[in-house]
């Protein structure tokens, strides 16, 4: 197992929002978290990450437990993140964006061979290097904070709902995009609201409710249950 | 016309020396959005060690004047950067998930500790520093007699400054340094260490504040433990000026802030050239709270 998160539980101040949850990803694979919003998908990613501390519970990167290792220490071992609402740095440019994505590595050469590769995954950041990330429109950036999140080489990466405000043309190409990187060999884990195409993409689904899993299977399976989708996929509307 | 560029080198040199405290505003606002108000005081003492380093040392004695001056700046800078780290380590980690108000309240309680330890170690009163430091000569530019100690504290303000804008324009520490101050969650998820961040901004900013405490003894060769307050407010006047938590910005307003004193000074009234400063900062917080420089990229949502 890659990832394993097991009875996590995490607090914003006196609220609990994860009462205890477990997951688990095998490494090359493709995993989408479902959920309502408010479910605690996002507190998920950010715990795993390091940015928010859990009261209890552990999380396991193959043999190393990551719930007590500092944020940059996380990125270190190999799990980057495309956090919720891209959060790219508005007043440098895409290229500084990009190299910071690549900041825990000190193999230059390598550095610049992945930049020109996330160049080439998606070309307009290559016309816009020296532009201001914060000029970019909406789906630009949200492309540039797919490309940071690569830049680090990771071994997991995160994203937290990447298709969120794009045109449908855009969202297919960036889960085409997510398709190719994982057949580079990057295990994934997506958060979406787009159900159908998240579970389309990926291998193997998990639902979350009121900061708890309530369904886990093969994404093929859990695109015909219907209670998913009843509640995801809009069916019977 | 003498009288006006007399006024303006001496204002830019001035001015130079409130942009390198103000750095120290600005970069700590940046990464931490707190004022330090304990940095006018580490620019006072960066003024006593300078002048204690010279007399126990006899510096200048043994390296000439000029590597002298040198070394001795050098030395300040780094003992005033271990004093702004262990003010960091004490006054501000242990609130850094506190309220604001707390940070606010210890940066106070910081300042008033530091101005009090200056004046029981070296008392009330005004200390000198040794009138033959630099040579007293001027220097012939373009037909203006200019002092040399004023063209070298402007150059070192320039040199300094201009050391600093490259390291954090174009290193990848410096762009680090940039993006913990935008956003200090992306800047973990990069692998950025922002204690460790935070603390070099705490090394630098005193560093130059220490330098300008310094610049100050070896321009008008007297100090006091109440310098830090005028200086400080004076620089945080720049520091907004130029929009607070910009790095160009404070630089652009110390040296703007030290010529428009010298000029307000000269022609309008000497004994308005302090309060020139407080109407500048109350205007601009009026008319533009940003500053000049403290544009913001608008966000997309
Ligand atoms: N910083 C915070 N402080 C306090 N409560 C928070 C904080 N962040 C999230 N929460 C709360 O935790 C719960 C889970 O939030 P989270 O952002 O993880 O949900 P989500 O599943 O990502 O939702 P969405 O689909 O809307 O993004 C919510 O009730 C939210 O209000
Ligand atoms: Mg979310």
């Amino acid at each position: 197992m890659l990832l394993q998160v097991v009875d996590l539980r995490v607090k914003y101040g006196n609220i609990e929002v994860l009462h205890g949850l477990n997951l688990e990803v095998k490494e090359g694979e493709i995993v989408t978290i479902l959920g309502a919003n408010g479910a605690g998908k996002s507190t998920t990613l950010l715990t795993i990450s390091g940015l928010v501390k859990p009261v209890s519970g552990a999380i396991y990167f193959g043999k190393t437990s990551l719930h007590k290792m500092p944020a940059h220490r996380v990125v270190e071992r190999g799990i980057a993140q495309v956090p919720e609402g891209r959060r790219i740095f508005n007043t440098l440019t895409v290229q500084e964006n990009l190299k910071l994505g690549a900041f825990t590595s000190s193999d230059r050469a390598r550095v610049n061979r992945t930049m020109e590769w996330a160049y080439q995954l998606f070309p307009v950041l290559a016309e816009r290097r020296q532009q201001l990330g914060g000029t970019l429109s909406g789906g630009e950036q949200q492309m540039l904070a797919i490309a940071r999140g690569l830049m680090s080489d990771p071994k997991i990466l995160l994203l937290d709902e990447p298709s969120l405000g794009l045109a449908p043309l855009l969202v297919r190409t960036i889960f085409q995009t997510l398709r190719e990187v994982n057949r580079t060999g990057v295990t994934i884990v997506l958060v979406e609201q787009n159900a159908k195409a998240a579970l389309k993409l990926a291998h193997r689904g998990y639902v979350m409710e009121l900061g708890q899993i309530v369904l886990h299977g093969n994404a093929a399976d859990l695109l015909e249950n219907p209670e998913v989708q009843r509640a995801y996929l809009g069916a019977g509307q | 016309m003498e009288q006006f560029f007399q006024q303006l080198t001496n204002g830019l040199a001035v001015g130079g020396i409130y942009a390198l405290i103000a750095l120290g505003y600005t970069m700590v606002y940046g990464v931490l959005k707190l004022i330090n108000f304990a940095h006018g005081d580490l620019f006072t003492i960066g003024a006593y060690l300078g002048l204690t380093l010279l007399t126990s040392l006899s510096l200048t004695d043994r390296l000439g004047p000029f590597w002298g001056v040198v070394a001795l700046a050098a030395m300040a800078m780094g003992l005033v950067a271990l004093v702004g780290a262990l003010l960091e380590r004490v006054a501000y980690r242990p609130l850094r998930e506190s309220p604001r108000l707390s940070a606010v309240v210890s940066a106070l309680g910081a300042s008033i500790f530091l101005s009090n330890a200056v004046m029981l170690i070296y008392g009330a009163r005004f200390h000198v520093y040794p009138q033959d430091l630099l040579p007293k000569i001027t220097l012939d530019l373009f037909g203006l007699q200019l002092p040399l100690v004023r063209v070298l504290i402007l150059a070192a303000s320039l040199v300094m400054m201009t050391a600093l804008y490259l390291f954090i324009q174009k290193t990848r520490i410096g762009t680090a340094i940039r993006a913990a101050a935008i956003d200090q969650g992306a800047a973990r998820l990069m692998g950025i260490d922002v204690d460790r961040v935070i603390l070099l901004v705490f090394l630098i900013g005193p560093a130059l504040g220490g330098v300008a405490g310094v610049m100050v003894g070896i321009y008008y060769g007297q100090i006091n433990f109440t310098m830090g307050w005028t200086y400080g407010l004076k620089a945080f006047t720049a520091a907004i000026l130029g929009g607070i938590g910009n790095i160009p910005g404070a630089m652009v307003g110390g040296l703007l802030l030290g010529v428009i004193e010298a000029m307000g000074a000269a022609y309008i009234s000497i004994a308005w050239k302090d309060a020139i400063a407080f109407c500048i900062l109350i205007a601009i917080l009026i008319v533009r709270p940003t500053g000049l420089l403290g544009e913001r990229v608008a966000e997309k949502v």
